[in-house]
């Protein structure tokens, strides 16, 4: 099962130009809202057309321009579960399941698997969020798709159901044989779960790498933002090796001489004493408490002479955090997490 | 009291009532339906909205005139528009068009917007999404525009006037009917007329809110 895209698409002064491919595997999208992950989706379910390219799956060509094939979105079975879930409203349960040209055979087993039996016969206004995903879900595979595509399916829900609807969701991920496109901007549901991500910026696909690759060292700094790195510093090279600018620190073993910026991750940072190698004296501004973890916002006391402007984040466990707002410490990012990026 | 104008009216608004439904309602799905070229239609087939209605009474003469190609095609038919009921029916058809299609329009994008996505990933063909998603769930908004444009074709003078003229049992309406009663001074016959007129507004006016209302309580 092989997804194959590669399409370009002008809205505007927006341009799309995504190119990609996936094969068995749960395929994560991550960016901002309006970096065209929707459209994206859009253009393989056939609801809008690119100005030019390719999309295929498993050699099926859906979309080439120019051999001029553009298949029916009716006929391109890519199982698409939209933001608003869109069940029909004057339809029940088993109406809604029912809909698509092989949801009727489907149907009795789509309630059952999905827990929908008792339901069947309300509306959908009659139904809990929760449930309505449930038989939005339901609705989905019984039209038999070879793919499918979740689009932010969490993003109305609270805190709790959101959990509940996650695990249903990987089970339906896990026991659905074809290829999966999750999207979403939140790095945490698509770290849980996708194995490849391509980040996404202003139309484009910035990097795309295995997960925890991506995690661990992003190779841009859009992706590095994306993943939840905001300690980002621009990387110089001079007389005594590389430096990183914002941060007034020396920097060794620096990969490559293309480089340009450096990140780490705010659990990467750690306290340290005064003549330690690599210290850097910061004053607290802000201590935020979470739940489990205190965040800490550093601002870096000089660096080459110059007051900094930038600021540093810091994330601790909460037992270990006796410092507040105005105090010295010195810290220093762990040599061996810092990641370099090219662009 | 001569009440052949109210029977008149309520002849020519139901007639042209279903006549709009079926155009109305065609010309906005396939305008909803169409790729390109919509602002186009919208702007025509709301035209008559916004032009005076014996502007509108002055084309009519023109197209179905003994002069013009459809008049005279008509009347070899042995049809004649002009100064008939069939005239009062065209005339009142016209202009309340615009307000079944631009309701129904307003419906069917709303409508599609949300649902006809869905339906095409799912497989729906497009008849089956339009019978089965579209218009029922359009539906409310529909007969909300058939009701308001009832209201308007009962209420249509000027266009009436100019196409079918003033013969009393004939082609006089209600509304023509208290301009005739006026202008021969008899304000208590005028004065009846408004009176019947005034009513059948009211409660028109009144079922719209009350289907509008009963709308927006189902869709809590």
């Amino acid at each position: 099962m092989k997804i194959y895209v590669d399409i370009f698409k002008r809205l505007g002064d927006f341009e799309l130009d995504v190119s990609f491919e996936t094969e068995n595997e749960v395929f994560g999208i991550l960016g901002k809202s309006g970096c065209g992950k929707s459209l994206t989706l859009r253009c393989i379910a056939g609801i809008e057309t690119p100005d030019r390219g390719v999309i295929a799956i498993d050699g099926r060509v859906l979309f080439d321009s120019s051999r001029g094939i553009d298949i029916r979105p009716q006929k391109r079975r890519t199982g698409y579960l939209f933001q608003d879930n869109s069940l029909f409203p004057n339809m029940t349960v088993a109406q809604n399941i029912a809909v698509s040209p092989t949801g009727k055979k489907h149907c009795d087993e789509y309630i059952e698997r999905f827990f929908l039996r008792g339901l069947e016969n309300l509306y959908p206004h009659e139904l809990s969020a929760g449930q309505k995903q449930r038989a939005a879900l339901a609705r989905l595979l019984a039209s038999e798709p070879d793919m499918l595509m979740l689009d932010e399916p969490f993003s109305s829900l609270d805190k709790e159901l959101r959990d509940k609807l996650e695990d249903r969701i990987a089970e339906t991920i896990d026991d659905f044989e074809g290829s999966v496109i999750f999207v979403s901007h939140d790095i945490g549901e698509v770290y849980r779960l996708t194995e490849r991500i391509a980040v996404m910026h202003d139309g484009r696909i910035a990097e795309c790498a295995d997960k925890d690759k991506l995690f661990a060292s992003p190779e841009t700094t859009v992706a590095a933002r994306l993943t939840g790195c905001s300690n980002i510093s621009s990387v110089s090279f001079g007389e005594r090796g590389a430096s990183a600018d914002d941060w007034g620190i020396v920097l060794v073993n620096v990969p490559e001489e293309s480089c340009r910026y450096v990140g780490c991750r705010p659990r990467d940072l750690e306290l340290c004493g005064e003549n330690d190698t690599g210290a850097l004296e910061c004053e607290v501004i802000r201590v935020t408490e979470d739940m489990l973890s205190y965040r800490v916002v550093l601002r870096p006391k000089e660096c080459g002479g110059k007051s900094s402007s930038s600021t540093l984040i810091y994330e601790t466990d909460k037992l270990s955090w006796p410092y507040g707002r105005g105090d010295r410490v010195f810290i220093r990012p762990d040599k061996n997490k810092l990641f370099y990026m090219v662009r | 009291m001569d009440y052949s104008p109210l029977v008149i009216s309520i002849k020519a608004s139901l007639i042209s009532s279903v006549i709009v439904f079926v155009l109305g309602v065609t010309a906005a799905w396939g305008v909803t339906a169409m790729r390109r070229g919509r602002f186009i239609f919208d702007t025509l087939f709301s035209l008559p909205m916004v032009l005076p209605p014996t502007v509108t009474g002055f084309f009519l003469l023109i197209i179905f005139g003994k002069n013009s190609f459809a008049g005279e095609l008509l009347s070899r038919m042995g049809i004649s528009v002009v100064f008939t009921l069939k005239g009062a029916v065209i005339a009142a058809a016209v202009v309340s068009f615009p307000i079944m299609y631009t309701t129904a329009r307003g419906a069917f994008d709303q409508v599609s917007r949300l649902y006809s996505d869905a339906a095409k990933n799912l497989g729906m063909s497009g008849i089956s999404t339009f019978l089965r998603v579209i218009l029922p769930n359009a539906s409310h908004g529909i007969i909300g525009g058939l009701m308001l444009s009832f209201a308007r074709a009962m209420g249509e003078f000027g266009a009436t006037i100019m196409i079918a003229g003033n013969i009393p049992r004939r082609t006089q309406t209600m509304s023509v009917a208290v301009y005739t009663a006026m202008q021969s001074g008899n304000r208590e016959l005028a004065f009846r007329w408004v009176l019947i007129i005034l009513t059948i507004s009211f409660v028109s006016i009144i079922s719209v809110r009350l289907w509008n209302e009963s709308l927006r309580r189902k869709s809590r």
